[in-house]
């Protein structure tokens, strides 16, 4: 968001407040009421054994306009849940909508049938009724939850959920803020993606142009051979998102109180529909503790990218009396989400401009691993691959065989023949990522040339290695497919809707999963049940989370231990995406132990 | 299960810098895009070790591409139904399924309506098209029509077809066509392909047989060059061909007319968009001397005025 349309956006509101006076008064929980001072116990959080929680119709206001808000006890961001480790909890969920909805635990280790999803783990809960989940609490960490019915989520249906450890806290603080990061649109979300079905890239309004880019007419013409746009980032964005930070728009500017000299705990959690953040404090290092609610070695960095349903708690320590400003930059740069941190309310610091909008490469289109200045980028004519004809990551993956003759290899951006049998190459499909590498260590989309630290998968390491250390003993591969015109959005080529196969299991299994993705857009792919350990490859161990991005033309990699019987879904977690067909449930199977058939 | 045991001690101890880390990540990215693996151990090269599937000293190997076990295929197919119900589930399973990935939509697009200024005979044309459906198969109408300014109508022709996804770009089409105006009204069966070719390039190509026995044939392309987001240039040509003459509508058998199109639109919204632009009309062969024998102009230049808008 430049000066020009904080200034825009300031007057709108202040318009609107004029007109309207304060006629709709905004409701915030506690922690993310701005002023906040932190979480504290004295603060009415829903806490204990028994906690009520109300699914209603209800009204949200940003920059100056209200709208229509699905809203959990008459808060946006939903209210915080705290528990303890080692607790049993009973959540009542009444539901006053006149649809169904549902709440999922997300990142919990909980009993299948209370995971929450509708048609998978449960029924889901009808209008005019309580729902009671009921599970034990073993797990510690920042988590979140959320609605898994139609697309709820993005009318306000989620909310932050923290459980304290049963014993020491591996990350001592004197004062702790919960962020939620969310995207707000005033358009009903089935318009959001009928828009999407209607025009490709519809909400892009930083195409590229020929007026704008630095790629030269041949790049330019290679691209549009492709009928891709290398401007392709983020399907929905700042032209109808306002960004939020625990439900407050950049103009509102929530603030979070410290005192200098303190360890402030900062519990990030990305709870948008679609966006993906690149978040920084200009002026702070920020010292990650937590990754998806499971401790991590501490690593101080400059800025990270957190994708969508990712948590990320980090420590900061203001040591002078002045205010940061907590910057949450959309991934496509068209907005941002801003927040204040400082010792007393009012307090403002610079807002740094957005940046340049990044613009993908042939790494994001599956091109990793080849010899770019010799290849035809359009697939007329066989790359210049030299002797790396078969490269074991090819070879692996079951491409190609080494030692023998380079076959003619046409590294089209569709080769059907690089696709293994099990995937339907069709209308669905676009792209065939031809030599997809691991990207975990990749800096993040659009962050590459940052001068500043930026936080990557492999800075992850786990304070307390993984429980299971069996090798995997066999491979999945899982092929992240799509069709960006038409907006159709799968695994190995099959929408949910089409019958895929589920992902079979068996119980204490250990498998290696490879996440393949042939588009050119990031998919933070998240598992229900369990946690996995992201095979980063690196000495200092493998960081165990519930939600990987996998990079554009990228591949991720995690070994699963799969402990929990039951049916899981495993989805994209851009909601459109998942919506669109990006989902599929794994199955492990025997649900008892000794179960024969 | 994952109980952590909580250092605090570990972590009370100064944080470990990330500058090695994070100092190496750029450098490597680089490193792994310029010239991927081409030193280290043949057996385990750095991109493959990066990923785990193995270490430099081949302790670990990658491990098989393999089906489930039988134990995994055990058990009941829905887990859920042995808690809720298959009653309960069913439904509800039915619909989560079909709300992933099934999803009516519809799209109308008026892509041209416009007033035409020429040399002594001004005029006014429309042409666009409206479908329904899924990501595969969509009812496909498409219309146009034009005439002279103040008088009747004096073509319109409306398409009713199905419309089945090809490939990820393409939709063969297949219907009616009906030509409302010129009188005597006509009757066509149409098949087509419609899409995005390579370049970028909206293609509609399609073979009419009419009523009467006569094959004809259109085929347009469209380009949409944006000069910013809003401003966008587009040129369009098209062409119509016959394999007979067709006397009904002084059309001759051949190549029978082009027209190429350049119009300069200003998207205030995607959804609306005023243009302006000039097109250019030529009649060719066999149908441009017919025209010249019925007194009229085998070619036609005019300044076009108009918006574009869809719902």
């Amino acid at each position: 968001m430049n000066d020009t349309t904080l200034g825009r956006r300031s007057l709108l509101r202040a318009g609107a407040l004029g007109l309207a006076g304060l006629g709709f008064d905004m409701k915030f929980p506690a922690w993310a009421t701005t002023g906040s001072a932190g979480l504290r116990a004295d603060m009415p959080t829903l806490a204990g054994e028994d906690i009520r929680l109300r699914v209603a119709h209800d009204r949200f206001s940003v920059g100056g306009r209200t709208g229509h808000a699905i809203t959990i006890n008459g808060v946006l961001p939903a209210p915080l849940i705290r528990l303890r480790e080692g607790q049993t909890v009973r959540l009542h969920v009444e539901n006053t909508l006149d649809e169904d909805t549902s709440i999922h635990w997300h990142g919990l280790i909980v009993p299948f049938q209370m995971d929450g999803v509708p048609g998978i783990s449960f029924p889901g809960i009808r209008p005019g009724t309580t729902f009671t989940y009921e599970f034990p609490i073993r797990q510690s960490g920042t988590y979140w939850y959320h609605s898994h019915s139609g697309l709820q989520e993005q009318v306000g249906h989620y909310g932050p959920l923290v459980i304290d450890p049963a014993g020491a806290e591996p990350a001592a603080y004197d004062r702790e803020h919960v962020i939620v990061l969310s995207d707000w649109t005033f358009l009903h979300p089935h318009q959001v993606i009928t828009k999407l079905k209607q025009k490709d890239a519809y909400f892009n309004r930083q195409k590229q142009t020929a007026t704008t880019g630095e790629m030269s007419v041949a790049e330019r013409i290679s691209w549009s051979k492709m009928r891709m746009d290398p401007a392709d980032i983020s399907d929905v964005n700042g032209s109808t998102y306002s960004f939020l930070i625990n439900g407050h728009g950049p103009n509102e500017n929530w603030t979070g109180l410290f005192r200098p000299g303190e360890r402030v705990r900062l519990r990030f959690i990305n709870a948008s529909a679609m966006t993906i953040f690149n978040v920084r404090i200009p002026g702070l290092p920020m010292t990650v503790v937590l990754a998806d609610g499971q401790p991590v070695r501490p690593v101080e960095t400059d800025e990270f990218q957190i994708s969508v349903a990712e948590t990320y708690d980090v420590i900061v320590e203001p040591t002078s009396d002045q205010a940061y400003s907590l910057i949450a930059e959309a991934i496509d740069r068209s907005g941002m989400g801003r927040a204040t941190l400082a010792p007393r309310v009012g307090m403002t610091a610079a807002i740094p401009p957005l940046r340049k909008r990044p613009t993908l490469s042939m790494r994001d289109m599956g091109m990793g691993g080849m010899d770019m200045s010799g290849m035809d980028m359009g697939g007329t004519g066989a790359p210049a691959m030299g002797g790396a004809a078969c490269p074991p990551e090819h070879a692996a993956m079951g491409h190609c065989k080494p030692g023998q003759p380079a076959a003619p290899m046409h590294h089209g951006m569709r080769e059907k023949s690089l696709m293994p049998p099990t995937v339907k190459v069709g209308v669905g499909v676009d792209m065939v990522s031809a030599m997809p590498v691991d990207r975990t260590g990749d800096r993040p989309l659009g962050l590459e040339k940052e001068p500043h630290r930026v936080l990557t998968y492999h800075d992850l390491a786990p304070l307390v290695p993984f429980h299971d250390k069996r090798p995997p003993t066999r491979t999945i591969d899982i092929h992240l497919t799509g069709n960006m015109g038409r907006f159709m959005w799968s695994f190995d080529g099959r929408k949910m809707n089409e019958g895929a196969e589920p992902i079979r299991l068996e119980r204490d299994e250990r498998v290696r999963v490879n996440l393949i993705n042939d588009t050119m857009m990031n998919h933070p792919i998240h598992i229900h049940g369990h946690f996995f350990e992201l095979v980063t490859g690196q000495d200092h161990g493998h960081p165990i989370k519930h939600t990987v991005n996998v990079m554009p033309g990228g591949i991720a990699s995690f070994d699963l231990t799969a402990d929990a019987p039951g049916d899981w879904p495993l989805h994209c977690h851009l909601l459109y995406h998942m919506h669109a067909g990006m989902m599929n449930v794994v199955k492990v199977r025997p649900m008892d132990d000794g179960e024969a058939a | 299960m994952r109980k952590f045991i909580l250092l605090s001690a570990l972590f009370a101890s100064a944080p470990v810098s990330a500058q090695q880390a994070m100092t190496d990540s750029s450098p490597h990215a680089d490193h792994a895009m310029s010239m991927p693996m081409t030193e280290g151990d043949a057996q385990c090269p750095p991109e493959h070790a990066a990923m785990g599937h193995c270490t430099p000293q081949a302790e670990a190997v990658t491990p098989p591409h393999a089906g489930p076990s039988a134990a995994a295929l055990s058990g009941p197919e829905y887990a859920a139904d042995a808690v809720w119900g298959a009653g309960a589930m069913e439904p509800a399973r039915r619909s989560v399924y079909a709300e992933h990935g099934f999803m009516n939509t519809g799209k109308i697009l008026i892509d041209r309506l416009e007033y035409a200024a020429q040399k002594g005979r001004d005029g006014y044309s429309w042409e666009g098209d409206a479908w329904y459906g899924g990501d595969y198969n969509r009812l496909w109408t498409k219309f146009r029509g034009e005439g002279a300014a103040g008088k009747a109508i004096e073509s319109a022709e409306v398409q009713a077809l199905w419309s089945r996804a090809l490939d990820p770009w393409f939709n063969i089409q297949a219907g009616v066509r009906y030509d409302i105006r010129p009188k005597p009204d006509r009757a066509h069966l149409a098949v087509g392909i419609e899409g995005l070719a390579p370049y970028l390039f909206d293609v509609n190509a399609a073979l009419f047989l009419s009523d009467r026995g006569d094959l004809t044939a259109r085929v347009e392309a469209e380009y949409d060059q944006r000069i910013t987001n809003r401003l966008i240039l587009q040129p369009s040509v098209e062409v119509n061909l016959a394999a007979q003459d067709v006397r009904s509508v002084d059309v001759g058998a051949g190549l029978s007319s082009v027209e190429a199109g350049l119009r300069l639109r200003y998207e205030f919204v995607p959804e609306f968009a005023p243009y302006f632009g000039f097109e250019y009309e030529g009649l060719v062969g066999r149908t441009a001397r017919l025209a010249r024998a019925g007194g009229e102009d085998a070619n036609r230049a005019k300044f076009v005025i108009g918006i574009r808008t869809w719902f």
